[in-house]
């Protein structure tokens, strides 16, 4: 790829999102370059990260729900085996830090877990690989393969962490509002850690507290899966003969990246509904 | 690195995909883990019944060969103690009747003296009658002479 463009050209291409959306000029379609994308503004919906956060969401509920439905308490199968083995290391984690009766959290918990895992695996396939399928599937119905973009990491576009954040943050309105009325849950804002005399102080830095909840999940997630691919995209760039020697170190070490920022997301979304149920 | 309508769309399918492995993920997997939970639980249980049952049993068998055993030591002193009072018995019968024919027999002995003395003495009688009828030559009474001749005959 590298040979057909500047370093910078295929950096940025490869930044991209597949984005179909109105454009204020040429109207209603898939934009062209990255500045059209961006000149979408938010009526723009990015069609990769959908279809591989989708398609990847689906792979996890089919495997999933295939053991359900054969779940035995006999000696499990080898898929079984490994989905319960999953499933009890969610419930140990759920179980250790949440001590209220919700049959939400586990399920959420292990939804969040697994599919942030299988979204950031995207990550160790080749960079190169989907796109230039892209590309030349793209070439195929008669695009020019330099206005084709895939990006298959779902969690390295800020929209994807993002929305499981704000969906975990409405939770966590939700519980904290069930759980103490709205009474409370203001009370809590306004009274904490200080005190009643010096309520616009608590109140500034509660609502710091609250908003940082989602905006530290969406971004650490997102910080952490865009530095690794911006990481795989220079190595990219080296020689074809030399790129292993980085490649091969980072993928390994990349494999508990991608496992730790699915664990601490989780962990995290646990920790804050631990929290909105709990009562001062 | 635009903020758009994704966003959107990311919450409704994470909304769904959560929602739906609640419903259809979550309880069956882990319903089937608390049964084999349970079943595992009960098969511990069953194990060690079995094991205390065995160790019973062991123990059972232990002491009821150890009651058979004194048992048969006793019903074998027993049948010694009575071998020798058989044998005890049996040599104070057959003492018993050693004596008695010991003294039957002597009995007899003193019987068949008595007899033959008896015997003798009146052979002795009639020949000292038949000797002094021949130094006499004459006939002598004998019923006359029976008193004297009786007499005589004790006298030897």
């Amino acid at each position: 790829m590298a040979s057909e463009m500047t370093s910078s050209a295929y950096i940025s291409h490869h930044l991209t999102n597949w984005t179909f959306g109105a454009h204020p000029e040429n109207g209603l379609g898939f934009a062209h370059t990255a500045q059209e994308a961006a000149e979408m503004g938010f009526w723009a919906i990015h069609v990769d990260t959908m279809l591989w956060s989708v398609g990847l969401g689906m792979f996890f509920i089919w495997m999933f729900r295939k053991v359900a439905k054969a779940a035995t308490s006999d000696v499990p199968g080898s898929t079984q085996n490994f989905v319960e083995t999953i499933i009890e290391f969610v419930e140990d984690n759920v179980s250790s830090i949440f001590h209220y009766k919700n049959a939400l959290i586990a399920p959420l918990a292990l939804t969040i877990f697994v599919w942030i895992f299988l979204m950031n695996t995207m990550d160790l396939v080749p960079v190169d690989w989907l796109p230039f399928l892209a590309q030349k599937i793209g070439e195929a119905f008669g695009a020019d393969p330099h206005h084709v973009y895939m990006k298959v990491v779902p969690t390295t576009d800020i929209n994807a962490t993002l929305g499981m954040a704000f969906a975990v943050f409405a939770l966590i309105l939700y519980y904290s509002i069930k759980m103490k009325g709205v009474g409370g849950f203001l009370a809590e804002l306004a009274f904490q850690p200080l005190g009643k005399w010096l309520l616009p102080f608590n109140l500034f830095l509660e609502i710091v507290g609250l908003l940082a909840k989602p905006v530290s999940l969406a971004l650490r997630l997102f910080g952490n899966m865009y530095a690794g691919e911006m990481i795989f995209i220079l190595i990219a760039l080296l020689p074809f003969w030399a790129q292993w020697l980085l490649s091969v170190p980072w993928a390994i070490f990349h494999i508990l990246v991608i496992t730790l920022q699915a664990f601490i997301f989780m962990v995290l979304t646990i920790v804050y509904l631990a929290m909105a149920h709990e009562d001062h | 690195m635009n903020i758009n309508l994704t966003i959107i769309g990311q919450i409704i399918a994470f909304a769904f995909f959560v929602v739906f492995c609640m419903k259809y993920v979550w309880p069956p997997i882990t319903g089937a883990l608390a049964e084999r939970k349970k079943k595992i639980a009960e098969g511990l249980d069953a194990a060690d019944r079995a094991q205390r049952d065995l160790e019973l049993a062991q123990e059972k068998a232990m002491s009821d060969m150890r009651k058979s055993k004194e048992e048969a030591a006793a019903v074998i002193e027993q049948a010694n103690k009575r071998a020798n009072q058989i044998v005890d018995e049996a040599k104070e019968k057959a003492r018993e009747e050693a004596a008695r024919l010991v003294t039957a027999a002597q009995a007899e002995i003193d019987q068949e003296a008595n007899r033959a003395k008896e015997a003798l003495r009146a052979q002795v009688a009639t020949l000292v009658v038949a000797g002094a009828e021949k130094i006499l030559e004459a006939s002598v009474d004998a019923d006359a002479h029976a008193q004297l001749v009786e007499k005589l005959a004790a006298e030897l």
